[in-house]
């Protein structure tokens, strides 16, 4: 069920609502440490995809193994709700592409990324709040802020925030739904650099759904283009974006417009 | 009294009521709905307790109702009588005397024994309602013992305020799993629920739930390992018996500003009066 040293394995995804098919016998594996992009065009699965790898949403058909700190082999549909939802806690992290839903916009800055811990057991005030702003350094964040609410944040500082509250708990596998959508430009750029340090030094699996090419190339070790909710294309970034295969990538890969 | 049923609720309402309680107390802190009725009285004045009350009353009990731990208010004086006319038992103002005893917003001073009763009048009986809206969300809350959120308003709160600033309603965890609102007693009381001989019922007439802390069972107020929990009181000694290791009301006694503390617990206060203590009385500067 699960790919020999895979973080992650899927495999035959299927689902449908009504009449629409949102993934046909979808299947993916990820490996420890690496980056995998999902790229396609709207409405070709990729959220879907995602929401059904993290457990949020169950499939018709098929299965998502995930192999845990401990070692052992889990059937992330099978699972029950509890031991899910303490795997979303701790090894796994979620990141929006609206900050604003997954943070507390009225509860401070260090209260956010403290939350995780707190729901871990950590009891220690002046611990949390060491962690916390260490944390709020490591995505540049002035450390001043730690007493802010998160609405006097720019856009950007939101989703830096929300990228270390999830990374507070070091998890070892983050999907990332679309996390540079809606910023400009070179706030973009900013934050694609600081996910890609981020990851490198901790080691961290990311599954990142994309529309925008450019940021697949720039963060992606792996590429898996979907079309229709099938996956049509996979393999390494440089491979898949230079020597395109299927005529569906290689029409994705020419209508990126030059910088 | 003639035309109603003893304690004024049907045999089927109080049969219902009880097998609430039978579930609140073998779950301790879990919050049992049962189907609360309407009650001779408006919802905020404890509804929710007299209804506890009228399912657990004998007819040789002893009843003590308290409000804010005076036996003479309103609220304490009209449920007292309410239950004097209509199951005609005995009532008392003696901590020490009662059976069952009916209270919003304080625990007696008194030290309570294994054969006695405390029953909670509620306002709001989930102590996540401030934090999550939504009863599904503190439900599957409770249900995995997923409590995070609660500390994150006390982290709020020390990074705020540099302490935890809940003077009443202080959350508790009762037995290690659930979180329980305590029902807004001072957080002075709080210890007195750890390990209580006697049992203690909680009702939430207009949100129609019951939870119940069995005797000598743990009741652990939430805090942090370097900010632990503290029972604040105002630092004076009653200005009428003198005591200065119980709850005190703050009462403005002239239109010059002049205070005097004492005692919120009125059947302690005049018991240790009775024994012969005294205060500096209405002289605020002394009682400083």
């Amino acid at each position: 069920m699960i790919a020999p040293g895979a973080l992650l394995s899927a495999r035959g995804l299927a689902l449908s609502f009504g009449r629409i098919v949102a993934l046909r016998d979808a299947a993916m594996d990820i490996w420890p440490g690496e980056v995998l992009a999902i790229v396609g065009e709207s409405g070709s699965g990729k959220t879907t995809l995602l929401n059904v790898l993290s457990g949020n949403v169950r499939p018709d058909g098929g299965t998502v193994a995930y192999r845990s700190g401990s070692g052992a082999v889990v059937d992330v549909h099978a699972m029950p709700a509890p031991a899910l939802r303490a795997l979303h806690r701790s090894e796994w992290g979620f990141v929006q592409q609206d900050p604003r839903r997954n943070l507390r916009m009225n509860v401070s800055a260090g209260g956010n990324v403290g939350e995780r811990l707190m729901a871990q057991g950590a009891r220690h005030y002046g611990n949390i709040r060491d962690e916390a702003a260490r944390w709020l350094e490591t995505v540049e964040i002035d450390a001043s802020r730690i007493d802010d609410l998160p609405r006097t944040f720019s856009g950007g500082m939101l989703q830096r925030l929300q990228i270390a509250r999830t990374l507070v708990t070091r998890p070892s596998l983050v999907f990332m739904d679309e996390p540079t959508g809606g910023l400009d430009v070179s706030v973009q750029a900013r934050l694609l650099d600081l996910i890609r340090s981020l990851v490198a030094r901790l080691h961290i699996a990311v599954v990142l759904v994309t529309h925008d090419i450019a940021v697949a190339r720039l963060l992606a070790d792996r590429i898996m283009v979907m079309q229709n909710g099938s996956v049509i294309e996979t393999g390494l970034t440089d491979q898949v974006l230079d020597d395109p295969h299927h005529p569906y990538t290689q029409l994705l890969v020419s209508s990126v417009l030059a910088a | 009294m003639e035309g109603y049923n003893f304690a004024y609720l049907d045999e089927q309402t109080k049969r219902m009521i009880r097998r609430a309680i039978l579930k609140a107390v073998a779950v301790p802190g879990h919050q049992v709905p049962f189907g609360s009725r309407e009650m001779p009285l408006p919802y905020g004045w404890g509804t929710g307790g007299i209804q506890v009350t009228a399912s657990i009353l004998g007819a040789d009990d002893t009843l003590k109702v308290i409000d804010q731990g005076a036996d003479d208010t309103t609220n304490a004086v009209s449920i007292r009588r309410f239950f004097a006319r209509t199951a005609g038992v005995r009532t008392t103002t003696r901590t020490a005397e009662a059976t069952v005893i009916q209270t919003r917003h304080r625990v007696p001073e008194t030290p309570l024994r294994e054969d006695q009763i405390i029953v909670y009048q509620v306002p709001q009986p989930e102590p996540l309602s401030r934090l999550e809206p939504s009863r599904v969300q503190t439900k599957i809350m409770h249900a995995l013992g997923e409590y995070g959120l609660m500390h994150v308003k006390l982290y709020e709160d020390v990074a705020r305020y540099g302490q935890v600033s809940i003077s009443y309603d202080y959350p508790v965890m009762v037995n290690g799993r659930h979180l329980m609102a305590p029902s807004p007693i001072p957080a002075f009381d709080n210890p007195k629920l750890d390990r209580m001989p006697a049992l203690q019922l909680f009702g939430a007439g207009r949100e129609k739930r019951i939870y119940a802390v069995p005797p000598f069972t743990s009741v652990r107020s939430l805090d942090f390992d370097d900010h632990p929990f503290r029972a604040i009181r105002a630092p004076h000694a009653c200005g009428l018996c003198g005591a200065t290791d119980c709850y005190l009301d703050e009462v403005v006694v002239d239109d010059r500003g002049k205070r005097l503390f004492v005692c919120s617990d009125t059947d302690h206060c005049a018991t240790r009066r009775e024994a012969g203590h005294s205060g500096a009385d209405s002289l605020p500067e002394a009682a400083e």
